[in-house]
């Protein structure tokens, strides 16, 4: 196994992005990370694109061929697949262009990750995204993911003695971070009272506990570190990929508290990358629901099991506490585009890690990680990166 | 054409039937072929075990944001219920008043009409709960 870096990065701002089609913005990434690693386009080697559901949300399949081309590529014949876990699909798509680097398969490869939800109605779109779930045990019943979420939440608040307000405090810190994020899809602050009073969606979940559903694309550059000087002052290596499942449906599981595939993937990124996770100076973690994080900031090791809550209620978080996560704004106020969704947190490490994420950069960042979930947590691919 | 995927599915919708491992008597719901503890040592002795419909609700959350064919049925509850011979099942809870389900409520189950699948579609049949009520003396 060679060691591989990520030696650019381009992305969309996340939104509600009307004027915006799959391809415009799968080229606005593409090529914004292209110039980003000061390549020409005749030096990639193979794309990968994760996307959750364009099928579904715009009737267009065989969606790599059709970005690659239209990023100028399509001259090349270049290997380009797609990839899907849900909204883990960025995530593997990034670990499928790790592996294929790493492997000394290819040595420039762009991986991107795109999403163009806003062409269909709210309902709809819901519709779509309870397809991450299990069609005929869960969804069947009327099941949505956010109300998939809630009964994780339920189950928290009742073991653990989590409150509404700490899953508020989650929003509340991520649209903070969002507000310093000229990319996010929502920059402005929230404050409790309005998080505590927006409308429920599957309760507890309300409104601010949930992430948007959003259109956007996000893309690394990836190459063997021994070729990363060539192109970069700051590469940002990979330090280790760690990919775990578990059961489709949240019936199926032994807890709903915590989630499996994240423990695992975490160990094997872990193990990977030979560290703790006492060496994380920050992490991008899937907040698609604000439960989510707090299960995440627990799995992954950074807090007992049943004080992630406490932790976020009490500004541990935030980029200035002790643990900063989701300095992006994270899926709740970056935006959620999410076949993007796993690439863009790998953008905002590679961000904090070169030390060019402005307002909201975290001191001292030298080792990142990111956290990727498919539905209810049936994937995680967690990776994490260090500065070189 | 979907009725078959509907038409497929109906023996453990409508009957709650799942299957029970013949090697390590664990029962599972919905039905599988293969026992995930057991592996090949279940492969072709899971047989047919139903389920009663009795339990009690695990979690629940009210829905008030729903997909297009669940929209004219909001605010719903959707629920893990832990059943007595041990699997989990996710399903509606029907007939609720405000505050009676609660982590905990015993529940049966209750064949219900579930969805449609629009004004020509088919009309899709099977279990949802309710909660036991003590009869009155």
């Amino acid at each position: 196994m060679r060691d591989v870096a990520v030696i650019g990065v381009g992305m969309t701002r996340f939104g509600e992005l009307w004027d915006r089609s799959i391809r415009s913005m799968g080229i606005e990434a593409g090529l914004g990370a292209i110039q980003d690693a000061g390549i020409y386009s005749t030096d990639l080697e193979a794309l990968y694109m994760g996307n959750m559901a364009s099928g579904l949300l715009i009737k267009q399949e065989h969606l790599a061929p059709l970005i690659g081309d239209f990023v100028g590529m399509g001259k090349l014949h270049l290997p380009a697949t797609r990839i899907e876990g849900a909204d883990a699909s960025g995530g593997l798509a990034l670990r499928q262009a790790y592996i294929a680097v790493a492997s000394g398969l290819h040595d420039i490869v762009l991986v991107g990750g795109v999403e163009k939800m806003t062409d269909v109605g709210d309902a709809r779109a819901t519709g779509i995204m309870a397809s991450a779930a299990d069609q005929e045990w869960e969804t069947f019943h009327g099941a949505t993911l956010p109300s998939l979420y809630a009964m994780m939440a339920r189950r928290h608040i009742h073991e653990f003695g989590t409150t509404q307000g700490m899953l508020g405090s989650v929003a509340v810190t991520n649209h903070y971070h969002g507000s310093l994020n000229p990319m996010a899809q929502f920059q402005r602050e929230i404050t409790m009272e309005m998080a505590l009073e927006s409308g429920i969606m599957a309760d507890p979940l309300r409104m601010f506990d949930c992430a948007p559903l959003s259109d956007g694309a996000a893309t690394l550059i990836l190459c063997p570190v021994s070729r990363a000087r060539e192109f970069t002052d700051k590469p940002v290596k990979i330090l280790g990929s760690g990919l775990a499942t578990d059961s489709l449906a949240l019936h199926d599981r032994e807890t709903i508290t915590s989630l499996a595939a994240t423990r695992i993937a975490a160990q094997r990124a872990y193990k990977r990358a030979g560290i703790t996770f006492r060496d994380v100076d920050l992490a991008e973690v899937h907040d698609s629901f604000t439960i989510g994080e707090i299960m995440a900031v627990e799995d992954l090791g950074f807090f007992e099991s049943g004080k992630g809550g406490k932790a976020a209620l009490d500004g541990e978080l935030r980029i200035d506490g002790s643990m900063p996560i989701n300095p992006s704004g994270g899926m709740k106020a970056r935006g959620f585009p999410p076949g993007a969704a796993g690439i863009a947190q790998a953008v905002e490490i590679v961000h904090q890690l070169r030390g060019d994420a402005d307002r909201r950069q975290v001191k001292d960042a030298r080792i990142g990680l990111a956290q990727n979930v498919g539905g209810t947590g049936a994937t995680t691919v967690v990776h994490i990166f260090e500065v070189i | 054409m979907e009725v078959p995927r509907f038409w497929r599915e109906t023996r453990a919708r409508y009957n709650l039937e799942g299957v029970r491992c013949g090697n390590c008597e664990k029962v599972f719901f919905p039905p599988r072929e293969v026992c995930p503890d057991c592996h090949r040592a279940s492969i072709g002795r899971m047989e047919k075990f139903k389920l009663s419909g009795k339990g009690e609700v695990y979690s629940f959350s009210t829905i008030h944001s729903a997909p297009d064919y669940f929209k004219d049925e909001v605010p719903y509850i959707v629920a893990l219920i832990k059943t007595d011979e041990g699997p989990m099942v996710t399903g509606q809870i029907v007939d609720w008043e405000d505050g009676e389900v609660q982590i905990g409520t015993r529940v049966e189950s209750v064949f219900r009409k579930i969805s449609e699948q629009g004004k020509h579609g088919i009309i899709q049949y099977g279990f949802k709960f309710k909660a036991v009520r003590r009869a009155l003396k």
